[in-house]
């Protein structure tokens, strides 16, 4: 038996009608053609499916898309703006951050819920951060070195936005 | 003129649709009408197959058709790397169904099949399904299953002997032991490996009736090679029949090298279908139990010296698992990749290996990441260690002695390890070992800071280890007169293929037939077309993938892109500069010779206004209005490129850990790695390369296992049980480098898609040792774990073991 859901995706409002038993990945992937979200496990282990709900990275395989009703979701598709990559995509273009790029989504996804609680972390503190993702091909560096990159970058719009006129080119440290 | 960008660090032109989310998976894709396709699996690890019921299965909601074994025709999977070169050998070939018919050998070999309109209605309907079972004893250990009174799996191979195959001279071997002053021996595992790439494995298979043709989508590196091997092999359907399509690959690392059973199925089941096009995407469960496993090595390892530091023999025993029943190449891994490698880069006089393949209750074992070259890696750098323990002489030095010298090269080995096969010899291409350690010892501080900190760890509670890796890689496999003699490699063909066609505005396509998963191929090309027809990087596209539309070529693995298809590449090009500057000559009415290329301009020798782009002689030319006699329209070259030699990258790679002494934890605290690849396409891919390949290494070393209860049960069968590496674990890597050009290709390069792998797991395996020498400990066999290394600590100690 079908349940209807409401949700908003990437700004625009869905209704979607799902079996309660189906998982938030799997709507975004088979029902709204949103592919760029990746399903590479089956135990929530490696967090390829990370979307924003709410403005929190979820793994989107530990959610039921009947749980998402009347939520805010978004996806990797909803990063770039108006043909302008997001400052964490183009952190992960600068610094090879990415080589099969399967995993790639769901770093970028849960290295802007770091980068939003915390805008100048240490290395540690973004190894912490994507401890739930697995990546097979870059051994972590550059995608620290990525997120490294994309923190500097949002801090200089940030600071410049302000118009503090005190941004800090390339990081503090 | 153009910047040349070839050697630069050139962003990747792959990332755009990656870091979009608009990279295309097998997963992605949907074709109209398509269904689903599940497979139940066996749930033992041996055990015959009395009968099968599938009618409740068929009548359970949305199913369209259930297969068994009995229904689908073909042949047994084909193998195409049996072991070779070994006087007598006997090759015991048992290789899978397409479904299990009789009989399964380990747990997750395929049974039925189930087709639904949706994924979730053909895994409900697995349950329905009944097999009546009867289970039989399993074995899982190779040593064991080759001792008396273990299960037999197959009848043709008495003791679970796949072959038993030897390599060097055996006489003088023995007669180095009996007259060496110093003979260490260790019995060293080399543990089961998942391979774990992110994406898993999947196909869709469609039937056409209209034209009598097949298509099959896969999560591919060889795209050319399984349009013959599950095409006129296994289904019985020659070339023209079969196009075979890799879209991106998200990862591999080995494990999508080979023929699986799925590939045929979803085949046949669209040709049930009158034409369905039929999803198979495995679960990550899924692959852990059905897609190959690699290492799984119990090795017998003696070495012997002087007591002043010189290794005048290495003598080894290897029982090699290989699982069920027989991957594609899985007997030519530890074989002519593992034990043709054992000296490493050293001068070793005598060497002697037997290594027994042998079949056990576990999942198949093929090429991971490294492939053979890991195992040989660990086994001579691991007796070095020992062997300098024991002679109570610096690691460093011993390695330093016994260095194949650098005015050796090419270095033709001694022991006979890289024989003549077919009138072609492989040999040591090129290389100078003392430079990478020398840079190495002193980045990681070895003589001056090591001693100083391990004292300063041990007043921490901690045990600081050091461990060296001085490793040599053989890659870029070829050339095919020798890999495809009878009796030694694949029985095909090594060489690659290029196509590059100039359109008539001047913009590039380049299709090749090896085949990327995540190895930057489209960048690394597209430097060398920039480079050799001097033009900007925005005008050149790299396809791959596709059967129909890019010349045949046998895929990516073995690091042989570099070596193999930038050789097809290069040729392409000069083929197409030499065109363009004949026609160059037409219209600028001179002679051929007498126009000189400088970038994408052809001009007259002595008359610099009298020039043509290559964009203004695709367009002519291709237009061919007005062509000299003979020349044919268009810019249109194929090149096909068999190198001469594989190539040998080196380096030497230090791990510094640090052990726990009350909780037997391990931290790797620093890794230095200075590796000589030869010369570098893109520094930045180069280094991506080696990062992701040495955290491999590292975490067969530290955390990895596969472990298989004794009743074949796969007891590490999923994420949750399988310790794949997590940023959190691991240090920032140190890299350098040195460079020594190959001679075998035009550009210098050797390769390095899997140095890192096999070079790490030695180092981190040296360091641990090292740390816990103190406490005398000898040797402890990996993966370093709490437990593991608490226990050793606790028996050491002599308490709780």
């Amino acid at each position: 038996m079908a349940e209807r859901v409401t949700l908003v995706v990437n700004g625009a409002q869905r209704e979607v009608d799902v079996e309660p038993r189906r998982l938030l990945v799997d709507v975004l992937r088979d029902d709204l053609n949103l592919t760029g979200t990746h399903v590479g496990c089956d135990t929530s282990q490696c967090g390829a499916c990370t979307v924003h709900v709410d403005g929190m990275a979820v793994k989107s395989c530990t959610m039921l898309a009947v749980q998402a009703d009347g939520r805010d979701v978004r996806t990797i598709e909803g990063m770039a703006t108006d043909g302008e990559l997001h400052p964490i995509q183009a952190g992960f273009w600068e610094e090879h951050g990415l080589q099969c790029g399967f995993c790639t989504p769901g770093m970028i996804m849960v290295a802007a819920d770091l980068l939003a609680r915390t805008p100048d972390p240490t290395d540690d503190e973004i190894r912490h951060a994507i401890e739930g993702n697995y990546c097979r091909c870059t051994g972590y560096q550059n995608i620290v070195a990525a997120i490294r990159h994309a923190a500097a970058s949002m801090r200089t719009t940030t600071a410049a936005q302000a118009g503090t006129g005190t941004a800090v080119q390339g990081g503090a440290r | 003129m153009t910047a040349d960008v070839l050697g630069t660090p050139m962003k990747r032109v792959e990332d755009p649709r990656f870091i979009t989310g608009n990279g295309r998976y097998l997963d992605d894709l949907k074709l109209p009408a398509m269904a689903h396709m599940a497979i139940l699996r066996s749930p033992y690890a041996h055990a015959n197959i009395r009968s099968i019921d599938t009618s409740a299965a068929k009548a359970m909601p949305g199913v369209l058709t259930v297969i068994t074994g009995a229904d689908v025709p073909y042949n047994p999977l084909p193998m195409a790397w049996p072991a070779g070169g070994a006087s007598g050998l006997q090759n015991n070939v048992n290789t899978p169904r397409v479904l299990a018919t009789d009989s399964v050998k380990w747990t997750g070999e395929g049974v039925a099949a189930v087709v639904a309109e949706t994924a979730a209605q053909a895994v409900d309907a697995l349950d329905a399904i009944v097999v009546d079972w009867d289970p039989l004893p399993a074995v899982v250990d190779a040593e064991k299953a080759t001792e008396p009174g273990a299960p037999q799996l197959h009848e043709n191979a008495p003791n679970n002997i796949v072959f038993d195959w030897t390599v060097g001279d055996r006489e003088g071997t023995d007669k180095a032991f009996a007259d060496a002053e110093v003979v260490v021996r260790q019995r060293l595992v080399n543990q089961r490996l998942i391979p774990n790439p992110m994406e898993v494995r999947g196909d869709i298979g469609w039937y056409n009736p209209g034209t009598d043709e097949y298509t099959l989508w896969f999560s591919s590196q060889t795209p050319h090679i399984q349009r013959l091997l599950v095409g006129i092999f296994t289904m019985g359907i020659p070339e023209h029949k079969l196009r075979c399509i890799s879209p991106d690959v998200g990862g591999a690392f080995g494990t999508k090298i080979y023929c699986y059973p799925d590939y045929a199925l979803v085949l046949f089941a669209s040709k049930a279908l009158d034409g369905r096009p039929v999803k198979w995407v495995e679960s990550r469960r899924e692959n852990y139990h059905s897609t190959i496993h690699g290492r799984d090595h119990i090795s017998y390892v003696e070495i012997a010296g002087t007591r002043d530091g010189e290794v005048t023999g290495i003598r080894v025993k290897t029982y090699a698992n290989l699982g069920g029943r027989l991957s594609t190449i899985g007997p030519g891994i530890p074989t002519t990749l593992y034990g043709r490698m054992l000296s490493g880069a050293y001068k070793v006089p005598n060497v002697f290996c037997e290594v027994i393949g042998v079949y056990t209750n576990t999942a198949f074992v093929d090429a991971y990441r490294g492939a053979g070259r890991p195992e040989a890696t660990y086994v001579v750098e691991r007796a070095m260690d020992l062997f300098a323990v024991e002679i109570g002489m610096d690691r460093a030095a011993v390695r330093r002695r016994n260095f194949i010298p650098p005015d050796a090269f090419p270095y033709d080995n001694p022991s006979g390890l890289l024989t003549a096969v077919n009138g072609a010899k492989v040999y040591v291409d090129s290389g100078n070992y003392e430079p990478a350690l020398n840079k190495a010892l002193t980045m990681a501080g070895y003589y001056d800071e090591i001693p100083r900190l391990k004292e300063e760890a041990r007043q921490r509670g901690k045990l600081l280890g050091v461990g060296l890796s001085t490793y040599l890689e053989i890659c870029g496999v070829a050339p095919s007169k020798w890999i495809g003699a009878v009796g030694e490699g694949w029985g095909a063909a090594m060489w690659e293929s290029a196509n590059i066609k100039v359109h008539l505005t001047g913009k590039v396509v380049v299709t090749v037939g090896t085949q990327p998963q995540g190895q930057s191929h489209e960048t690394t090309y597209t430097q060398l077309v920039a480079h050799e027809l001097g033009i900007p990087v925005e005008d050149i596209v790299i396809q791959h993938s596709d059967t129909q539309g890019t010349p045949f070529g046998y895929g990516t693995y073995g690091s042989r892109t570099a070596n193999v298809g930038s050789g097809a590449v290069i040729k392409a090009a000069a083929k197409i500069r030499d065109k363009a500057r004949r026609y160059a000559a037409h219209m600028l009415e001179a002679s051929a010779d007498d126009i000189e290329i400088d970038g994408a301009s052809y001009r007259v020798k002595g008359s610099p206004d009298k020039v043509k782009t290559l964009q203004e002689i695709s367009f002519a030319l291709d237009l061919a209005f007005d062509t000299p006699e003979g020349m044919e329209p268009y810019l249109d070259e194929t090149a096909y490129h068999d190198t001469p030699n594989c190539t040998f990258p080196f380096g030497t790679h230090i791990a510094i850990v640090e052990v726990d002494e009350e909780t037997g934890e391990v931290e790797l605290v620093r890794y230095i790695a200075v590796d000589d690849v030869g010369n570098q396409i893109n520094p930045r891919v180069v280094n991506g390369q080696l990062h992701g390949g040495i955290v491999q290494g590292v975490g067969q070393a530290l955390w990895e296992r596969a472990v298989y209860g004794e009743d074949g049960q796969l007891l590490s069968g999923s994420m949750l049980d399988y310790a794949v590496p997590r940023a959190s674990w691991l240090p920032n890597l140190e890299l350098d480098q040195t460079v020594t050009p190959s001679p075998v290709n035009p550009i210098g390069v050797k390769g390095v898609g899997e140095a890192g792998t096999i070079a790490s797991t030695a180092a981190v395996a040296n360091a641990v040792n090292d740390a816990l020498a103190p406490l005398g400990i000898r040797h402890l066999d990996m993966p370093y774990t709490a437990q593991t290394v608490w226990k050793a600590i606790q028996g050491a100690k002599g308490g709780v073991a």
